[in-house]
Parts: C-alpha cells; sequence; structure tokens
C-alpha cells in the first residue's frame, strides 16, 4: 500500500482497507446521520467558532510545547512536550469530548454515554455534559473503577452516573460494549461519545478530526521556536486518539518520523500485553476492521497493562493504515519501563506524567541512544498522572520490596 | 418428513419451501434461537434435536463470541459458558453434521462477524453447505459491507439472512429486502435481545412498512417471549413467523442446572410445543384470504 495524496477516509469510511462500519442494522441508519450532521457542522463557521471559544476559553488552549530542557540534557537531544496535560480535566480527551457533545446538541439529542478506561474520557464526556446542561451515563469495568477509584467520583461530582460493568475482562473492551448496547436502545435521544479514534465510521474521522488541534499547534509551536520541524513525534497508542491527533498534521512531512508507543505489559512474549498494532492481526471489533487481538478463532483476547487508558485489544483503523503504509512505526513499552519513565519525567522535570503518555516517554529513553544531539523529538504528554499516584505507588511499593528480597 | 409434511428433497430450497408452505397452511413460522455449545455441544445437538421434534420451523444456532455487543445479557452468558467448554465454528459444522443424520428442518447459523472472517469467508460459505446448513444470519455486517460474503454464499446456496429495525430508512427497506434471502429479520425495537413484558406498539407499522416493498417472509425477533406474544404477532401483523431466543435459552440454563435429566427435556418440549401451538391457524390460508 501506498500513502494515498486522497482525503481519508473515504465515502465508505476506509482508510485503504481499514475502517467500515460492522454494526447491526438499528445503528446504520443514526450512523449515517451521524455522518451528515458532522458534515454540516463541519462548514457551518457558527459551530466552529462556538468550538474554538471553547477550546481557548474553557479548556485552556492552546497548550504549551515545552522545551524539557533537564530531560533533554539527561538524553542527549532537544525534547518538547505538548502539554496536553495542562488542559482542563487534565488530559486531550476533552479536546473530543466538547466537539462532541456540541455536535449532540445540535442534533437535538439530550443525553451523552460514554465508555472509559483510565476515567479521563468519562471526566472530560461528564464536564462537557454539565457544561452544556446535558444528561451523561459513563459506562466503566468495575476493574477500572477499582483502578481509578478517583475518577469514578469525580464524574459522580460532575453529575454524571458512572455505570459499572461485570462482563467479560471488566476493563475497557467491555464498557465500549455495553455503551454500544445502551445506544442501540437509546439512539434516539442519546449521543454515544467515542473516546478514540475506534468504533464504527464515522467515529475514527470525527475523533481525529477533534484532536488534530493536538498536531496544529505543535507544528506552528515548532516552526515558530525551531524555525524548522521535528525529527520525531512520539505519542502512546492504546485505541489511538492523541496520537493520532499529534501525528495527523505531519503525516504529508514526509521527513518527520511518525511513533506509535503501545503497551508491552509485562512483556510481549507474556501474550499479558495490550500492544495491537505490534503483535495482533487484523480482524473487525467495535465496528470497525483493523488490528485485534484474538485467538486463532476470531476471539477477542484479554489484555493487560498497568494504564487502564491502554489496556485495549484493539486500535484505531486509521493506525492500521499508517503501519500497512509505513508512514507511522509502532513499538511497545512494558509496565516497567513505563513505571520507569514516569519517575525520570517527575525527577527531570517535575511533571508527573500519566501512565499512558509514561510510555511514549519510555520509548523516548530507547530512542535518544541512537539520535544526535541536534535531533529534535516530540513527544504528546497526553495527561497528567495525578489518577496514577495510587497505581504508581502500589507498583513501586511491590517492586521495592522484590528489590529488598533479592 | 417434517410435521407439516413437506419434502426435503432439495437443500438449497429448504427455507423457502418451508415459507411456502407455513403461508399454505395458514400457520405462522416459529423459530427458535440457542446459542451452540451452551453449555457443550452435546446439549446443543440434543436440544436441536428435541425442538424439531417438538414440531420448531427452524433452529438458529448462534455461534458464541467473546463479544456480542447486540446482545442482552441471557445470551452474554450463554456465550461465555459455550466459550468455556470449547465451542468453536468447526466444532458446531461437526454437531451439525451429526444433527443431519436425523434431521431436515431448515438450520441457520447466526454470528458475529469475526469468527467467521478469521474462519474465512469462502470456507465458511463452503462448510456450511457441506454439513447441511440452510441460512447465516451475520449480526453486525450490513449489507452494504457485505458483498464478499454475500458472494462467497450465493457460490455456496447458502441463504444469507439479513436484518431490519425501525430505524430503518424506506431506502434501507428496499436494499436489504433484496438481498435477504430465505427470509428477512425484523428486529421488533432499538435495543438488544432479550425478553420483555410488553410488545412495541408500533410493531405493525414496521412489518407493514416491510411489508410494502417485499413479498419475502418476515420473522420478528427480540423480545419475542411467550406464546402470548408470538401468536399476536403472528395474528396482528404481517409477519410470517417469529424468532424466540432468551426465553429458551435462559430456562434451558435453569433447568439444567437445578432439575434431573427427564425433567429438563419434557419441560422443554412442553414449552417448544406451547410456543409452537400459538403460531397456529392465525392467517387465513393462502387463497382464502
Amino acid at each position: 500500500m501506498t500513502v494515498t495524496k486522497v482525503a481519508l477516509p473515504d465515502a465508505k469510511g476506509r482508510f485503504g482497507k481499514y475502517g467500515g462500519m460492522y454494526v447491526p442494522e438499528t445503528l446504520v441508519y443514526p450512523l449515517q446521520q451521524l455522518c451528515e450532521e458532522y458534515e454540516a457542522a463541519k462548514s457551518d463557521p457558527k459551530f466552529q467558532a462556538e468550538l474554538e471559544s471553547l477550546l481557548r476559553d474553557y479548556a485552556g488552549r492552546p497548550t504549551p510545547l515545552y522545551f524539557a530542557r533537564r530531560l533533554s540534557e539527561r538524553l542527549g537531544l532537544k525534547v518538547y512536550l505538548k502539554r496536553e496535560d495542562l488542559c482542563h480535566t487534565g488530559a486531550h480527551k476533552i479536546n473530543n469530548t466538547l466537539g462532541q457533545a456540541l455536535l449532540a446538541k445540535r442534533m437535538g439529542k439530550r443525553r451523552l454515554i460514554a465508555e472509559t478506561g483510565a476515567g479521563q474520557h468519562g471526566v472530560a464526556t461528564a464536564t462537557a455534559a454539565a457544561l452544556l446542561g446535558l444528561e451523561c451515563d459513563i459506562y466503566m469495568g468495575e476493574e477500572d473503577m477499582k483502578r481509578q477509584a478517583l475518577n469514578v467520583f469525580r464524574m459522580r461530582l460532575l453529575g454524571a452516573r458512572v455505570i459499572p460493568v461485570c462482563s467479560g475482562s471488566r476493563t475497557l473492551k467491555d464498557a465500549i460494549n455495553e455503551a454500544m448496547r445502551d445506544w442501540v436502545t437509546n439512539v434516539r435521544n442519546t449521543h454515544y461519545v467515542i473516546g478514540s479514534v475506534v468504533g464504527p465510521h464515522p467515529y475514527p474521522m470525527i475523533v481525529r478530526d477533534f484532536q488534530s488541534v493536538i498536531g496544529r499547534e505543535t507544528r506552528e509551536q515548532i516552526i515558530a521556536i525551531e524555525g524548522r520541524l521535528p525529527d520525531y513525534v512520539i505519542a502512546c497508542v492504546g485505541g489511538g486518539s492523541n496520537s493520532i491527533g499529534i501525528f495527523y498534521p505531519f503525516i504529508p512531512d514526509e521527513g518527520v518520523k511518525l511513533i506509535g508507543v503501545e503497551a508491552a505489559g509485562k512483556g510481549i512474549v507474556t501474550g499479558m500485553h495490550a500492544a495491537t498494532l505490534v503483535a495482533g492481526t487484523e480482524g473487525v471489533l467495535h465496528g470497525a476492521y483493523s488490528f485485534v487481538l484474538q485467538d486463532k478463532h476470531g476471539q477477542i483476547r484479554t489484555t493487560h497493562s498497568i494504564s487502564a487508558g491502554l489496556d485495549y485489544p484493539g486500535v484505531g483503523p486509521e493506525h492500521a493504515y499508517l503501519k500497512a503504509t509505513g508512514r507511522a512505526t509502532y513499538v511497545a513499552a512494558t509496565d516497567e519501563e513505563a513505571l520507569d519513565a514516569f519517575k525520570l519525567l517527575a525527577e527531570t522535570e517535575g511533571i508527573l506524567p500519566a501512565l499512558e503518555p509514561a510510555h511514549a516517554i519510555a520509548y523516548l529513553v530507547k530512542l535518544s541512544h541512537s539520535l544526535r544531539s541536534n535531533d529534535i523529538v516530540i513527544v504528546c504528554l497526553s495527561g497528567r498522572g495525578d489518577k496514577d499516584v495510587e497505581v504508581v505507588m502500589r507498583a513501586l511499593g511491590m517492586s521495592e520490596q522484590t528489590l529488598q528480597a533479592d | 418428513m417434517s410435521p407439516l409434511g413437506v419434502r426435503w428433497g432439495e437443500i438449497k430450497m429448504r427455507l423457502r419451501h418451508h415459507f411456502e408452505e407455513l403461508r399454505r397452511s395458514g400457520d405462522g413460522g416459529l423459530i427458535v434461537f440457542i446459542t451452540g455449545g451452551d453449555p457443550t455441544i452435546e446439549v446443543t445437538i440434543k436440544v436441536v434435536l428435541e425442538l424439531a421434534y417438538a414440531g420448531v420451523d427452524a433452529i438458529e444456532i448462534g455461534i458464541p463470541f467473546s463479544d456480542p455487543l447486540a446482545d442482552g445479557p441471557v445470551i452474554q452468558a450463554s456465550s461465555e459458558r459455550a466459550l468455556c467448554s470449547g465451542t468453536t465454528i468447526q466444532a458446531l459444522l461437526s454437531a451439525v453434521s451429526e444433527i443431519r443424520e436425523h434431521t431436515d428442518i431448515p438450520l441457520i447459523f447466526m454470528s458475529y462477524f469475526n469468527p467467521v472472517l478469521q474462519y474465512g469467508l469462502e470456507r465458511f460459505a463452503m462448510d456450511c453447505h457441506d454439513v447441511g446448513i440452510d441460512g447465516v444470519l451475520i449480526t453486525d455486517l450490513p449489507p452494504e459491507e457485505a458483498s464478499e460474503w454475500i458472494e462467497s454464499a450465493r457460490r455456496h446456496s447458502i441463504d444469507t439472512v439479513f436484518l431490519l429495525a425501525p430505524t430503518s430508512t424506506d431506502e434501507r427497506v428496499k436494499m436489504v429486502a433484496q438481498v435477504s434471502d430465505g427470509f428477512i429479520y425484523c428486529v421488533s425495537r432499538t435495543g438488544i435481545t432479550g425478553e420483555r413484558e410488553k410488545l412495541p406498539e408500533d410493531l405493525g407499522e414496521l412489518v407493514k412498512r416491510i411489508r410494502h416493498f417485499t413479498d419475502k417472509p418476515i420473522a420478528v425477533g427480540f423480545g419475542v417471549s411467550s406464546p402470548e406474544h408470538v401468536r399476536s404477532i403472528l395474528t396482528q401483523t404481517e409477519a410470517d413467523a417469529v424468532v424466540v431466543g432468551s426465553a429458551v435459552v435462559r430456562r434451558m440454563h435453569e433447568w439444567l442446572s437445578s432439575s434431573s435429566d427427564a425433567y429438563v427435556w419434557s419441560s422443554l418440549r412442553q414449552f417448544a410445543s406451547s410456543l409452537k401451538e400459538a403460531t397456529l391457524r392465525v392467517k387465513p390460508k393462502a387463497g382464502e384470504g
């Protein structure tokens, strides 16, 4: 496959052979309506102005592109961090939820539903719902509710109902199943705010468009600061929304290498990971043809990552396309490497990253050995780490005990 | 010979012939859904045979999937049980071969797309035909994404059953009616599978809208839970048949977990017969209307 110059997805929602709309009949027409409404909103200056003003005055955009001086010195290259952690609610998720909530309002839907893994997308959806006066129900795996208790409470404070999902692996994948079941039932008055570039067309396109504000700002900022484009852009990939958001505006810049970092969990060889593009195969999950972690019978496998936001057996179809065309490269970092990176960023820069972008930092550390001091690398710091402090504490506590035992 | 006295000579026309015969007789059709391999393949074989003997008109065997997003809790749990016992497409194909030694009842596989995709569309259609499957319904494969599957299925004389729902526009009704073979599966309500107290009030309208565009058999499913539901759908709408799923799957699971073997099978026979009874003499016989 070669990179096409035509805007993707095509009319059938395909990025090359990936994507599409594999959904039960009940959802086909609502998705077609969503396509139409989104196209109308896209070319409506009033809608765009409203979104822009919310992103600026409410979410705090543009976010800084920060030169990480001490980290750069430590690694021997120029590292810039795109500070999505400074967005309102603490992660990039708000870029998408504000856009989709405005879209829902435009369609006359008075209720929002969403799935959430780490809780960031749930919080961002609950926030947008509160802001626009919409009802809000969030589906969250029981396992994730334990891992991210703080975010559960935040959502409730924002007036949302958090509905525990006890089926399957009780994580993000199952929360999406449950949200889909709700949507298929209440589709007439409810908009499903998917939080990543996954799901049936037009979701991968809508979420990408709303998130690509990250890359547009980054591209302008780096040119203003350095007078040139970066050599590398690195971002973590679960479903792939922050990564597609920062990659997308750089896709035509062929000299810029794009690297997505997935969760290798306890190691790819152990099978306990969530590295879909690195170790998965092609299949259909949640309405799109993409890469999937599955067994040979097409049953979806359970995944593992220390980071709830990356703990997902699928990945956005546009990433599958970028992998197939070679335009982006996908690698993976383990739980342990992510924890080390978490500490590294805390100690060198005074920033606690979320465990998700800690995976991107982890790969940056590996990559740094083969780079020169003038090379410019931008890492998307997609969220802040407050939500993960407890998980990190437990994980580090355990590894210290292990060290002592050794 | 089937209970209706239809000769099952031509395998590939089994569904169509059966529905034609039903229309001639003035009876409605009863299609029962069960999850294949719940809790084991052996039980599935026995259930299918019992249902056939009880006079059920066709059986949908669900291929279990790890992420059944169109299904309610009852079918979700049954899929988990089936996967726990190691149920695969291969195992279900062998089970159908075995079933075919005893009955000619029309059999339909119902699946989510990914297991079929991984098995291989062409191989799946061919193997279905070889063991005697009549039709296949893929829940999350609307006609827009199905051209390759439809080609394979046609090549091997497998009926491709598609769904219509309350949200389907007239344009879609026309299109689905064209590509759906055997029958059209009309989803009674926006939502997931599962038992319900009441039938939706606008069901008659929906079936009428579909009937306006096609003469093909229409089967109504989702939420059809009792003989009363069955009779009122068949007498009050233009549907040819009903599909009962969760009501049977839930009962079977309860009987199997708490009752003696003999009681399980007599209960199943009794329930299936009561559903079938509700489909009899619900329409004017063809030519009398």
